[in-house]
């Protein structure tokens, strides 16, 4: 059943990549990218991470992925972008892609066969999630909340027109 | 159940889809989109060594990764926001005011 | 009481430095106060440990101080010391007791400038670097104070830098004595390497107990007075004095009467040893010396500038000292130093009084007729010129005659007649220069006329002061024929200048001697009435009759020309040549040839600076491939 799932997810993931690399409009590209962020946010349920799952969502497929279209209507391009015209970049691009998917694959075969510890565990619950996020993370949970504020500040202060423009 | 190798490599091939569609792509939004796959990718594999070794810490580091990715989703679109105030494009291949 | 000597320096640089930073928010009137106050606070330290020394037997001295250890290096140490002896405390006394009074004048004289600020700041640190200089125990410290009052007066000296000719004087006056300098640093570097410490103590004892050869001592001993002819203005180096009277004419009295151009002569006084070791080299500055005290004694009988006049007369009396110190007499140079002090900055600002009540007018054929119109400024003046010229009575008489009868003891006969026929001179240009200013006919243009004025309290009362000095100073040392303990002054200095081998002449022979000065100056005097006075007509008939030897004098024997043809117009052309065919085209060329290079790389590199992003993150990725498969591999 869980195998099943995998596949399904990861047909959705790579599948819906592929269309957003394909598409010419960058609103369905944005589309076909909520669909793989879904679909990971189920893989990530199925390694047995809820909270993952519901935060990618929500927030990834979510927030995110919102913010893009927003962007993508304030900038109308009108017609859409064609692919990359210069063949050789895209050749090298690919090229190395695949050297570099070998040189993982062989890396991660060749690293020793760990096994699936937990595999009988239900999951990690969010209460744990947060409960570490609390004693352990709290610094860096602080942290990271002055991070997104600064984002904020700083995003505000980049759009903001500047008198005289 | 599912052996971790198969997310390995789904997350490698989402990785390399993510390089191509960079790439591919002409324009500095999908190129951006294209770098937050590649981020994904790497969640998973991330997800799912922890698994395999079984370390709860690591789901709270996503977690991070998450967030902090948000914040650099706010600040790159404010940014390409202002490219296109400028120059009034965003097409990568008309952008090259930095060229030594 | 003594032990506050090491003081003495430091109000006037506090001062200097708080005008520096807050000058700007200052009141004139605070500005006055502080300046003065605090070269007043120096000398009441410098009184203090003046009284208090003379109570301490002479084996004690010098008393030194250590402040703090300055540099170190390997064996070589100075420390920022300050030694205390009867040399030291006359020159104290001088700096600040004179520099006291030329500041309260200069509140008068400087009122209306604009720089009123700019130039208390610098006459204080001048003050300071003087104290430095006279202070040091060693020759190291010395030189900072040397080089210190240098800078004071080349600021001082280009005070009104917007004038041309200020801004070229200091620069010629700095580069003269860097020349100067020149000598006074290899002197000290071959000290530093024959005794191995530049303490005065130090190099005394060393030439006490003979550790190097007297030729090593003679060349030091010349290579140290080649300084002191540049600080000094002795011949050759004595062209950058005359052009320093661009500088306010308070400076002018501090600085190039009183105070920094004797450094040289209180240098070779406190090296005596070193010099009466050698016995050439203190030949070489007896000779220097009379040398210059005649020959600038010519120049000043022609000039018209007011100070110009005194400015070759102070080149002259700074011969006298070189005399006095030259033939073994160094205490009666001293001396000659401290009275000079008194009578030569009087005159200055007497001389500036006249300058201000006419309106900045120098020249003395705008002159004359003076005396009624400026009823406090022409006393002091008198007064002044009378003590120079060598009347008995007054303080110049018994310096002066000092040095001559000791010339004439030594059996240095060609000395002692060229100081004699200065004497006539100096008495003569004096007098010269009443005589246009204050008697005769009025030529004052009717500009000047119109705000004729006499000077403020602030400026006549230092006059006074001064006058009643120049009157009285010499009666601390009095001729020997008056008695053995009669000099006063030269028992005093004994701790410093160990008497030598002293000329016995008898004391007729001594009366007669005195007796040659004074006539000599009545003649000059009397000399000068005729010619200007009497029968004015008879300047102009000697011109008429001796064109060239009027030109040779009024053009001061060309040796501006000649040093201008022969050093400054070779050298100028010569790196005008080394600019064009060495700086331009092997420094300037091997520099465009690397940046060019440089460039050329640049260029051929920047190709992989497309500034598109794809082709970053292309290398990124081919980066990022060849890392993981070495990392693999």
């Amino acid at each position: 059943m869980a195998i099943l799932l995998f596949f399904l997810f990861a047909a959705f993931a790579v599948g819906s990549v592929l269309g957003m690399i394909i598409s010419r409009n960058q609103a369905y590209s944005a589309l076909f990218l909520v669909v793989a962020f879904a679909s990971l946010g189920g893989l990530f349920g199925l390694l047995g991470a809820p909270f993952m799952a519901v935060v990618q969502i929500i927030i990834y497929a979510g927030a995110i992925m919102v913010l893009f279209i927003f962007v993508i209507m304030m900038i109308h391009l009108g017609e859409g972008i064609s692919a990359e015209k210069k063949k050789w970049t895209i050749a090298a691009a690919v090229f190395m892609g695949i050297i570099l998917l070998a040189e993982i694959v062989f890396a991660v075969k060749g690293a020793p066969a760990v096994p699936m510890a937990g595999q009988e565990m239900a999951g990690t619950s969010p209460t744990e999630i947060g409960r570490l996020l609390f004693t352990k993370y709290l610094y860096p949970f602080e942290i990271t909340s002055i991070l997104i504020i600064a984002a904020l500040v700083g995003a505000v202060v980049l759009i903001k027109k500047r008198e005289g423009e | 159940m599912i052996p971790p190798g198969y997310f390995f490599i789904l997350s490698v091939v989402l990785f390399v889809l993510g390089i191509i569609a960079f790439f591919f792509k002409r324009d500095l939004i999908t190129q951006f989109m294209a770098i937050e796959i590649m981020l994904n990718a790497a969640n998973l594999a991330f997800l799912a060594l922890a698994r395999s070794s079984n370390f709860v810490d690591a789901q709270v580091i996503v977690f991070f990764i998450i967030t902090v990715a948000a914040a650099e989703a706010a600040i790159g679109l404010a940014i390409v926001l202002l490219i296109f105030r400028k120059k009034k494009t965003i097409k990568t291949e008309t952008l090259n005011s930095m060229k030594g | 009481m003594t032990d506050v000597f090491w003081l003495i320096p430091f109000a006037p640089v506090l001062s200097s430095l708080v005008l520096v930073v807050f000058g700007s928010k200052l009141s004139k009137k605070w500005v006055s106060v502080q300046a003065c106050g605090a070269v007043f606070l120096s000398f009441v330290f410098a009184l203090v440990a003046f009284l208090g020394s003379l109570k301490i037997s002479p084996e004690e001295f010098p008393i030194v101080k250590t402040l703090f250890p300055w540099i170190g290096a390997g064996s070589f140490q100075a420390g920022f010391s300050f030694q205390f002896d009867p040399l030291s405390a006359v020159m104290v006394l001088v700096v600040t007791g004179v520099g006291f009074l030329i500041h309260l004048y200069s509140v008068g004289y400087m009122a209306h400038d604009k720089g009123y600020t700019r130039y208390f700041a610098y006459l204080n640190l001048f003050t300071f670097a003087m104290l430095i200089l006279v202070l040091a125990s060693n020759m190291v410290l010395m030189f900072v104070g040397w080089e210190g009052v240098g800078l004071c007066s080349y600021l001082l000296i280009g005070f009104w830098f917007e004038k041309p000719s200020a801004a070229a004087a200091g620069k010629k006056a700095f580069i003269v004595n860097r020349i100067g300098d020149m000598g006074f640093i290899l002197g000290l570097l071959f000290i530093l390497v024959a005794v191995g410490s530049s303490e005065f103590s130090a190099i005394n004892k060393a030439i006490g107990q003979g550790l190097f050869p007297q030729a090593l001592a003679t060349l030091i001993a010349i290579l140290l007075f080649v300084g002191a002819t540049g600080k000094s203005a002795q011949i050759p180096l004595y062209v950058w004095l005359p052009d320093a009277m661009e500088g306010p004419t308070p400076v002018s009295a501090l600085i190039h009467a009183a105070t920094m151009v004797t450094a040289g002569v209180y240098m070779v006084a406190r090296l005596n040893l070193l010099f009466a070791f050698s016995g050439t080299a203190a030949d070489i500055v007896a000779l220097v010396g009379a040398l210059t005290a005649v020959f600038a004694a010519t120049m000043a009988l022609t000039q018209n500038d007011i100070k110009r006049v005194l400015a070759y007369s102070t080149i002259s009396q700074l011969g006298y000292m070189f005399i006095g110190c030259g033939v073994g007499a160094y205490a009666a140079g001293v001396f000659h130093l401290y009275t000079h002090a008194f009578f030569k900055s009087l005159l200055f600002l007497s001389a500036g009084s006249v300058i201000h009540a006419l309106s900045g007018q120098q020249d003395m054929r705008k002159m004359g007729g003076l005396r009624k119109y400026l009823p406090r400024t022409f006393p002091p003046f008198l007064i002044g010129a009378i003590a120079i010229s060598g009347i008995p009575f007054l303080s110049g008489f018994f310096s002066k005659d000092a040095i001559l009868t000791e010339a004439f003891a030594q059996g240095q006969y060609f000395v002692w007649a060229l100081g004699l026929t200065g004497a006539v001179m100096t008495a003569f240009y004096m007098f010269r220069l009443i005589f246009l200013t204050f008697y005769g006919q009025e030529r004052i243009e009717h500009e000047a006329k119109h705000h004729l004025h006499e000077s403020p309290k602030s400026m006549t009362v230092p006059l006074a002061i001064l006058a009643v000095f120049s009157v009285i100073a010499g009666y601390v040392g009095l001729p020997a024929v008056l008695g053995e303990k009669a000099d006063l002054f030269k028992r005093f200095l004994e701790p410093v200048i160990k008497p030598g081998a002293e000329g016995h002449i008898g004391a007729g022979t001594e009366w007669l001697l005195m007796l040659a000065s004074v006539a000599v100056a009545a003649v000059g005097i009397f000399a000068a009435y005729v010619f200007y006075l009497q029968k004015p007509g008879i300047p102009h008939t000697l011109v008429a009759r001796f064109p060239w030897l009027y030109k040779l004098l009024y053009n001061k024997y060309f040796v501006d020309e000649i040093y201008g043809a022969v050093i400054v117009n070779p050298l100028v052309k010569g790196s005008d040549w080394v600019y064009g065919h060495f700086d331009l085209k092997v420094i300037d060329g091997a520099l465009n040839a690397s940046a060019s290079a440089t460039g050329f790389f640049g260029k051929v590199l920047s190709f992989v600076q497309t500034g598109f992003v794809k082709d970053y993150a292309l290398v990124f990725l081919l980066g990022a491939v060849i890392f993981l498969g070495v990392l693999l591999f």
